[in-house]
């Protein structure tokens, strides 16, 4: 997993965190954060994606090798949230990236558990697709 | 041969995006260049056109996810004072124990990731193990493990109960029993000490040029915190002193390690304020007015501007707030963010060290780019640096354009 904080507030990012560290430790499930988006089989959005931030999302979206899959950290990721109608999103992330596979884990921020369920969902169907 | 080296806007050592270029010249730093903004989401904007004063609460906690009470605590507190919304006793005893356990979450959360840019990941998921006890306090408190939803103007949505109580005094326990064992693990541990000892050097004189805030300019020895120098909520009740190094050390550097030493200190002082809150705690209401709509009436007659001030866990925030009478939104609402001016202190932190020192001294001020983030350049086509000269040509001009 990939994680790219697209203009997100920091609360699902160290809710992400939270579910690497010893209490939700994910490395159990076999779910790493990697370094790379080459690396990656998952990449996970926090935050509603500012239109400075657009096209840097779409080129480290490209970089991540298929089958892949999106993960959508957040409500503001979903629908522009809380930000929705403001002047400088480029978001919400399934209208800068239509083509995309989107597993959504709506909250603000979404617990950790709930993040973890994402990540399972997005595993299942990357199974599926590889068979 | 000089070369530059970017770093960001998304980069795995970086947690938010911010752009940081470092001229290098060999392993050595000789140029600091910061552009920030990409975490620009235009909240200043939506508060004064879309939404009503209690919903820019509600927008107000969304600034910052980590620090997510400053935010609010800042807005109200100027809101309450230009309407003139009394506050209850209880209420502001309660606002002083949200903002401490927010700031032990926001110290112990800054601790794991200073560790892990050290490459000491034991340390980050001790940390952060540690960490979740205040977490499981916040969620029992405020319903939400993150974000607390507890400010209202003229008090708090939630009260703290006497059966709370006990629970909370266990988290108090459990810290301070572990106190001694953090103050070894990142005090006495030797790699830590090699890199944070000298490293980052921020000077008092640099920290009152560049306007420094928070645990930054007070690990470089300046007395300098909302909470002693303002009275506001229910602090003046408290003997609150500004944490600097020398109270464990006996000196000041104003290097890294100096950081993390008041860092650990704040927290034992917070625990310390939470302690006495719970035991002084008044009976009372916990807020003046609950019906939203009276709230928001009384809020749309008043007029007048005002300053809200709070010590957040990076340093002092605070909100300019003007309010026009029959206006529904905020006429005008400003944000400064601590960040905002500890960021220039990265340009002599980092200066002739080397590039594998970036990301610890870069932490080390603890930087929330999401709060930072008021301003954008939309649409313009290359740089423009007004210097000294061209602004005094652009105010000679306009005298002339207003006198003919």
């Amino acid at each position: 997993m990939f994680h790219v904080n697209s203009g997100s507030c920091n609360g699902c990012d160290i809710e992400i965190v939270a579910a690497l560290t010893p209490r939700y430790d994910v490395e159990r499930f076999g779910i790493k954060l990697v370094g790379s988006p080459r690396h990656a089989d998952v990449i996970a959005f926090t935050g509603p994606v500012t239109s400075d931030l657009a096209d840097k999302v779409k080129r480290v979206y490209e970089q991540i090798p298929d089958p892949k899959v999106v993960l959508v950290v957040g409500s503001c990721g979903i629908s522009g949230g809380v930000f929705h109608e403001s002047y400088h999103l480029a978001g919400p992330l399934n209208k800068l990236i239509p083509e995309a596979t989107c597993v959504y884990v709506p909250g603000c921020p979404p617990r950790p558990e709930a993040i973890i369920d994402g990540v399972v969902k997005a595993w299942k169907h990357l199974e599926e697709v590889s068979q | 041969m000089k070369y530059k080296v970017p770093i960001g806007p998304i980069h795995p050592a970086l947690k938010e995006p911010i752009m940081i270029t470092c001229e290098v010249q060999g392993e050595e730093i000789t140029g600091v260049d910061v552009t920030a903004s990409q975490n620009h989401r235009g909240v200043e904007w939506i508060g004064m056109h879309r939404n009503n004063p209690v919903q820019s609460i509600y927008l107000s906690e969304r600034i910052c996810g980590i620090c997510n009470l400053c935010h609010p605590a800042c807005l109200v507190l100027a809101v309450e004072e230009i309407a003139g919304i009394e506050v209850p006793e209880r209420a502001q005893y309660i606002r002083v124990i949200e903002a401490e356990l927010e700031r032990i979450h926001s110290h112990l959360l800054w601790a794991g990731v200073a560790a892990h840019e050290l490459g000491f990941d034991t340390l980050l998921h001790y940390t952060w193990q540690v960490r979740e006890k205040v977490m499981d306090i916040l969620e029992l408190v405020n319903g939400n493990r993150v974000t607390k939803a507890i400010m209202m103007y003229g008090g708090v949505r939630r009260d703290i109960t006497d059966d709370l109580k006990p629970k909370m005094m266990e988290m108090l326990t459990y810290y301070r029993g572990l106190f001694s064992r953090m103050a070894q693990l990142f005090l006495e541990d030797k790699t830590i000490k090699m890199r944070t000892r000298n490293i980052g050097i921020l000077t008092k004189e640099d920290a009152y040029q560049l306007q420094a805030v928070g645990p930054t300019v007070r690990a470089s020895g300046v007395p300098k915190d909302v909470r002693q120098d303002v009275a506001y909520f229910a602090y003046p009740d408290f003997e609150i002193k500004a944490v600097t190094p020398d109270q464990l050390t006996g000196t000041v550097v104003g290097d890294t390690y100096d950081r993390i030493v008041v860092r650990l200190l704040e927290v034992k002082q917070s625990l310390d304020i939470i302690e006495q809150a719970l035991d002084e705690m008044p009976p009372g209401d916990i807020a003046s007015e609950e019906k939203i709509p009276k709230l928001l009436a009384q809020i749309k007659k008043a007029e007048g501007e005002a300053i809200g001030r709070h010590e957040a866990p990076r340093g002092e925030d605070i909100h300019y707030v003007k309010l026009k009478k029959g206006l529904d939104t905020l006429y005008t609402w400003k944000v400064r963010a601590p960040t905002y001016s500890n960021i220039m202190a990265w340009r002599p932190m980092l200066m002739h060290h080397q590039i594998a020192d970036i990301p610890i001294v870069a932490a080390s001020i603890d930087p929330c780019m999401s709060c930072t983030n008021r301003v954008i350049t939309a649409g313009s086509s290359g740089e423009a640096i007004l210097g000294a000269e061209e602004l005094h040509r652009l105010s000679v001009e306009k005298t002339r354009r207003m006198t003919p």
